[in-house]
């Protein structure tokens, strides 16, 4: 089973939802991720037959499916919200898929309904109606609608956004062993790095209605090509501070360090800095270290996350092993270890260097 | 008083237990919300219950001049209920609810299913629907008196000349009864429409993709994801339909005045023939209240069945 969307545009008026996309998904799970906005539920939409594409083709297994609607298409769906029919019971919302698809036997609906439901971990839950039930479990019932029949592709768009932070855990690792094997292509979009960090699966990274970049999550977490990348991929966000590059030398703010070889070409760049790579005691020889006010100290329990104005009105997060307490408007000194500096040019927001690079030079 | 210990109590730095109990056994004690309360108290007082207490005392007394009076107890109540007059007006009023409301439920549901959902053509729709709601009761007679009308009326005329049926109004009591429907339902079928369609509108498109999805055909649709979504204002659709149909007046008072004989003489009709046309205040009384609590009990049932029959 392949999925190729081949030069994919969609125009709403004079917007660009999503300007030519070309992929190749091949059978089990792809990620997609991107920020609000970035043209995931569009894509979703026209590679279900819900939006037709305004230009290119959607391919599923080496046929061109424009012509064919949805009803006829081999596809399932997975809503953020959860959408299951309000008057079945969550047996007949499971076996409704099954009892409308005319290759299904009809003997073995029953039997196909309990499977699914005992995977999704809502077996005993099977006699009730969905306004029952939790909103997790109103979720795994609308999971098991789309697995419970054998599709080409299975789309599911952002299914863990609307739940609580432990359900999301839990059913994020539920669905990791469930797609693992699937023989159809998946489809999971989210706008959240740590569930495309976690499935571990190759990720299409979409910004803008394009896309940004195809890869592994991991990778492109550690070396993201560019800003956008890296900025899609990181959870806590992060520091961007601005730079000049001076005779092989990058300057910021008071602070300098020498440049990584090869990009010289560029003057003006951002340093990225991951809140964790931040700390506050004395660092090693060569970090660069910046004079700073505390604003104020978020505390999660394994985290603090302290928040520091830098000279110049730069903002600056650190995040801190452990729960301390700070004062806001006390006095610190910032210290970030160069090797730990993504650099990216300006203007075109490539990665010029990054903290990896350097240690693949040396290794 | 006990206002002030409320208070007392509340500002108290205690701990949090402890506050939390004696919250419970004070909270209640402030009685300064009555003041809130009052004055709905009284216009409810001046608009309905004190109208109402002087039906009730009509209705048990027989009323000769304002000042000779005397009391019957509930004389009035039996004669009312055994009068086969108004039996046969209740029996009359209560099968015409009932084709008002299987009529117009389905339609009004229809015509929301069928209106667009979005674009222009939403508020177009929405306008010519709302129309006949627009109207004056007693225009709406008028407009229906003259359309069904064999000699001058467009609607009669053509059932008359075009489709060749005999069709007069005012002595078929058939054909009386079914221009008094027509008109309710053209009247009524709307505010239906518009309850429903906002019931409609309120589904997020998600739901309809995901029918689409599993291929499920218009009428599943309809049944497993419109139909239930549309509970509660259908509730509220019904119980309005019935209590106003069976309360009807002004339209057929305008178009048959209750005739061809009493084919449409309506609990209302009849009533007030009673009430204003012989001023017998007695009667009158007891047959209002009488009527009160036939529209208060079949709304009650018809409103408790249809919220059970949800869970």
């Amino acid at each position: 089973m392949a999925l190729v969307l081949d030069g994919v545009c969609v125009r709403q008026r004079d917007e660009i939802w999503l300007d030519d996309i070309n992929l190749e998904l091949s059978s089990g799970m792809t990620v997609l991720i991107g920020p609000l906005g970035a043209g995931k539920t569009t894509l979703m939409r026209v590679v279900a037959g819900l939006h037709p594409p305004g230009a290119g083709r959607v391919i599923v297994d080496g046929k061109d499916v424009a012509s064919i609607s949805v009803r006829k298409r081999s596809v399932a769906f997975v809503y953020q919200q959860f959408i299951n029919y309000p008057s079945l019971t969550v047996h007949e919302n499971i076996a409704s898929p099954l009892r409308l698809d005319r290759a299904f036997p009809k003997d073995q609906v029953d039997r196909r309904v309990g499977e699914v439901a005992e995977l999704m971990g809502i077996g005993d839950l099977l006699p009730r109606r969905p306004s029952e039930l939790s909103g997790g479990q109103q979720q795994r019932t609308a999971i098991a609608r789309a697995l419970a029949r054998p599709v080409d592709v299975l789309l599911l768009d952002e299914p863990l956004a609307n739940l609580d932070y432990k359900l999301r855990e839990q059913l994020r690792g539920d669905l990791k062993s469930m797609f693992g094997q699937s023989k159809g292509v998946v489809l999971y979009s989210t706008s959240d790095p740590a569930e495309a960090l976690g499935f571990a699966a190759p990720t299409v990274v979409l910004g803008e209605g394009r896309v940004r970049h195809v890869g592994d999550a991991a990778d492109m977490y550690d070396r993201p090509p560019t800003l956008a990348v890296a900025a899609t991929l990181s959870d806590p966000p992060l520091n961007l501070l601005p730079g000049v590059v001076r005779d092989g030398w990058i300057e910021c703010m008071g602070a300098s360090f020498e440049a990584p070889r090869a990009h010289a070409r560029a003057e003006r760049v951002v340093l990225g800095v991951r809140p964790h790579q931040v700390s506050i005691e004395g660092a090693g020889p060569g970090a660069l270290a910046f004079p700073a006010e505390i604003r104020l100290a978020e505390v999660t329990g394994s985290a603090t996350f302290l928040h520091l104005l830098l000279r110049g009105g730069t903002h600056l997060v650190a995040q801190l092993p452990g729960t301390r307490l700070f004062t806001p408007g006390q006095q610190a000194t910032a210290y970030v270890d160069p090797a730990h500096v993504l650099v990216f040019d300006e203007a075109g927001g490539d990665l010029l260097a990054s903290s990896t690079a350097e240690v693949d030079l040396h290794g | 008083m006990t206002s002030q210990l409320a208070e007392d109590a509340g500002a108290e730095t205690s701990p949090r237990e402890e506050a939390r109990g004696r919250q419970a056994d004070l909270k209640p004690k402030n009685n300064r919300a009555w003041f809130l309360v009052l004055p709905v108290v009284v216009s409810v007082a001046f608009t309905a219950v004190i109208p109402l207490m002087t039906v009730v005392n009509f209705s048990v007394q027989d009323i000769f001049t304002p000042t000779d009076r005397i009391f019957v107890g509930l004389d009035w109540f039996r004669s009312i209920s055994r009068d086969p007059e108004v039996r046969a007006a209740f029996l009359r009023t209560l099968l015409f609810s009932a084709q008002v409301l299987l009529v117009e439920i389905p339609l009004g549901v229809a015509i929301a299913v069928c209106m667009p959902r979005r674009g222009v053509s939403v508020s177009v729709a929405l306008v010519v629907v709302a129309l006949p709601l627009l109207i004056p009761w007693n225009v709406v007679g008028t407009i229906w008196q003259i359309f069904a009308r064999g000699d001058i009326g467009l609607g009669g005329w053509t059932i008359n000349n075009v489709l060749g049926i005999g069709f007069n109004y005012t002595l078929d009591s058939t054909d009386a009864w079914i221009t008094v429907l027509l008109m309710d339902v053209w009247h009524w079928t709307p505010l239906v429409a518009l309850l429903a369609y906002a019931g409609l509108r309120s589904i997020p498109d998600p739901y309809f993709q995901a029918a689409q999805i599993d291929a499920a055909s218009a009428w599943a649709t309809f049944r497993h994801i419109q139909l239930p979504r549309l509970r509660g204002v259908l509730t509220i659709a019904v119980l309005l339909r019935f209590m106003d149909s069976f309360m009807i007046y002004t339209e057929p008072f305008v178009v048959t005045g209750g005739g061809p004989g009493n084919a449409t003489s309506f609990l209302s009709i009849l009533l007030s023939k009673i009430a204003v046309g012989q001023f017998d205040l007695g009667p009158a009384g007891a047959f209002s209240l009488l009527y009160f609590l036939i529209v208060q009990i079949i709304s009650y049932v018809f409103f408790t069945v249809l919220t059970r029959s949800g869970r």
